[in-house]
């Protein structure tokens, strides 16, 4: 990389990249700590940051912590990816009034808004990518993502520290940001290094005329970055897939995921790919308007399935296999890629636990082995 | 960048009683622009909207020739098809579509065509049925085999007398719980499969109805020496968007709104008998 596209910023200054972003009209999203847990909020100080904060995640467990360091990205990731920014949790797609003898129906696309969102991760970019190609490259083009993705301005962090959940390495998705940013930012203690991945970030970059990177620190970031691949515990092996997903349909170890799962929809809703939604149509109490909206949707319902008189997919187990072979192998057929990043979010927020890369292990294992090992 | 989330009202020119709770409605599209340049082939579908209700799938039955007028056979049975079932001719319903992959009729010209339906909900295969009549001389022998349970669930009565009339082809019904007057054959729909005289290596198969007439039905027909590449099959999942982005109508690999609905046999035949696909 050419060197004027990397400069280091103390952290003390990080208050400039803020100002530079909303100079250029951006609004901010970063993260911030809101009932125990990290959400994306609108910031406008470096101190709207989660500073000195830090994550703990587990199967099924999600704590924060305080270690009263001044690092300001401690927390590697919320519930949240990037998905709700592009393809938003409710959209409303058509409002429609009643005219004489019919009705009229207008597109409500989004308002364009230029939002700069600081802290996402290299799982985060690639689910990012992954429903870019949903959206944007599939038959058709949807309009209303199409907004909301032009808008968008991303500034990455590289991960320095891997959780217990996390597996991107395996996926070869992370943990360091390699495209789909504009800027990326990595973490040496009380400097970050800043690298642009764009021309708008770029831009940026040389506005900041931010000081060249010592080479010490450009390989301490490095070797930061690759130490996290290092201590990744959790791996998915997609050699075998799609195959051998397709091949597992009538494994045991679907009726024991499906004894725990309870079918609660957070995998869906926190994982950064899923894409499915429904459309509700909401009349106004005249009867005169109605809008029509798609909020996300999960294979987890019971309506997800549903024709006229029958469900297809009628049991949990049903649904926690349409969801995992989806994921992990219909996905490939359909887009070209996996649909799992490896950020792990679906192992945190399950409430039981599940841990699809130990569930998946379980079902690529000859039936015979499996029993012996399976759980209880 | 074109909206596909847009819908088109559309007036109820004409709706005609097909059974008791199943109607054709006879749509035309309200905006003269939508309306000029709407093309679809036999067996795309549309989503049919309802003000303040919601969409629903509804394959287009009327021939592809005549693009300006749209039949949709429903069956008054969901949520939307029960309120679309209480709107009389004059009022206004929308119109989001064409959608999906329709039957290969522009490649089955010149060949015999076996027509395989069961059940009640065959809408998909009628407009596949009328498009070859009006276009006989184009196609071989048709038969068209049909299965109900009782007598009383055969619809369209007249259409298979009338059909029955046309030159070279045969109209076969089967029913597995027949009454005194059931005068064709007693049994299930996939024991006529193995006695349809058929030509092989000139036939091309239309099936429509229960995955598990496709599943037991078409290994019959593959024993008889038609290849699996020559079998269509119309298949039915959840659909709300129609565009493939929703996720709810995917079978395997597939997202059948886009996908399909209409299938050729060999690439849906390794799903077709898996239970939660």
């Amino acid at each position: 990389m050419a060197p004027e596209a990397r400069g280091i910023l103390p952290s003390a200054d990080f208050q400039r990249l803020l100002d530079a972003l909303h100079i250029r009209g951006y609004r901010i999203a970063g993260p911030t700590v809101r009932d125990g847990a990290v959400v994306w909020e609108t910031i406008g100080q470096v101190s709207d940051l989660p500073i000195s904060w830090r994550d703990h995640q587990e199967p099924g467990r999600y704590r924060l912590e305080q270690t009263g360091s001044a690092e300001i990205f401690g927390i590697v990731h919320g519930p949240q990816s990037l998905k709700p920014f592009t393809f938003a949790p409710r959209e409303p797609l058509l409002q429609i009034k009643r005219t004489q003898g019919g009705f009229a129906a207008q597109p409500k696309l989004p308002q364009p808004e230029k939002v700069a969102v600081i802290g996402a991760r290299a799982c985060d970019l690639a689910g990012l990518a992954i429903q870019d190609r949903i959206f944007l490259n599939s038959s058709y083009q949807d309009p209303y993502y199409a907004v909301r993705r032009e808008g968008l301005f991303i500034i990455a962090v590289n991960c320095t520290r891997a959780l217990p959940t996390c597996f991107c390495a395996s996926m070869d998705t992370g943990p360091r940001a390699k495209h789909g940013f504009d800027l990326a930012l990595t973490e040496v203690d009380d400097r970050l290094v800043v690298e642009a991945g764009s021309e708008a970030g770029s831009d940026l970059l040389s506005a900041l005329s931010l000081p060249p990177v010592p080479h010490n620190v450009i390989d301490e970031a490095a070797a930061r970055v690759d130490a996290c691949a290092q201590s990744q515990v959790r791996r998915l092996d997609h050699s075998r897939l799609p195959q051998a997903l397709y091949d597992a349909h009538e494994h045991p170890r679907w009726d024991d995921v499906a004894a725990r799962c309870l079918a609660c929809t957070n995998c869906t809703m926190v994982c950064p790919t899923c894409f499915c939604h429904t459309v509700e149509e909401t009349p106004d109490l005249t009867g005169q308007r109605t809008e029509h909206a798609r909020l996300w949707d999960s294979c987890f319902t019971q309506e997800h399935g549903y024709i006229h008189g029958k469900n297809v997919r009628p049991t949990i187990k049903d649904r926690y296999r349409m969801w995992m072979t989806h994921k992990l192998a219909s996905w490939v057929d359909q887009f070209g890629t996996s649909g799992c990043v490896g950020c792990g979010r679906c192992i945190t927020w399950c409430p039981v636990g599940i841990d699809l890369t130990e569930e998946l292990s379980a079902l690529l294992m000859p039936c015979e082995q499996q029993s012996m090992t399976s759980r209880q | 960048m074109i909206n596909p989330y847009l819908i088109h009202p559309a007036t109820i020119v004409e709706k005609i009683q097909e059974a008791e709770d199943i109607h054709t409605y006879r749509l035309q599209l309200n905006e003269e622009a939508t309306r000029r340049t709407f093309r679809f082939t036999a067996g795309q579908f549309n989503m049919v909207y309802l003000f303040g209700v919601g969409e629903v799938a509804i394959s287009i039955v009327s021939d592809p020739d005549e693009p300006e007028r749209l039949d949709h056979t429903i069956r008054a049975v969901g949520r939307v098809t029960s309120a679309i079932g209480r709107l009389r001719a004059g009022d206004t319903v929308g119109i989001r579509g064409p959608f999906g992959q329709g039957w290969p009729l522009e490649d089955a010209r010149g060949r015999d065509i076996v027509i395989a339906t069961g059940g009640l909900g065959c809408a998909p295969v009628v407009g596949a049925i009328e498009y070859i009549f009006r276009r006989r001389r184009e196609y071989g022998a048709v038969k068209i085999i049909h299965g109900v349970k009782t007598p009383r669930d055969l619809l369209y009565q007249e259409r298979f007398e009338a059909w029955r009339r046309q030159p070279d082809t045969e109209v076969l019904l089967a029913s597995d719980r027949p009454d005194g007057t059931w005068r064709h054959h007693v049994g299930v729909v996939t024991e006529l499969f193995e006695r349809v005289p058929v030509n092989a290596a000139r036939t091309l198969v239309l099936m429509c109805g229960p995955e598990i007439m496709m599943r037991l039905g078409v290994p019959i027909l593959m024993k008889r020496g038609i290849p699996a590449t020559a079998v269509y099959v119309s298949l039915e999942r959840h659909m709300e968007c129609g565009i493939g982005l929703c996720g709810h109508c995917q079978m395997g690999p597939y997202f059948l709104c886009k996908d399909g609905p209409v299938m050729r046999y060999d690439r849906v035949e390794p799903w077709l008998g898996r239970t939660g696909v």
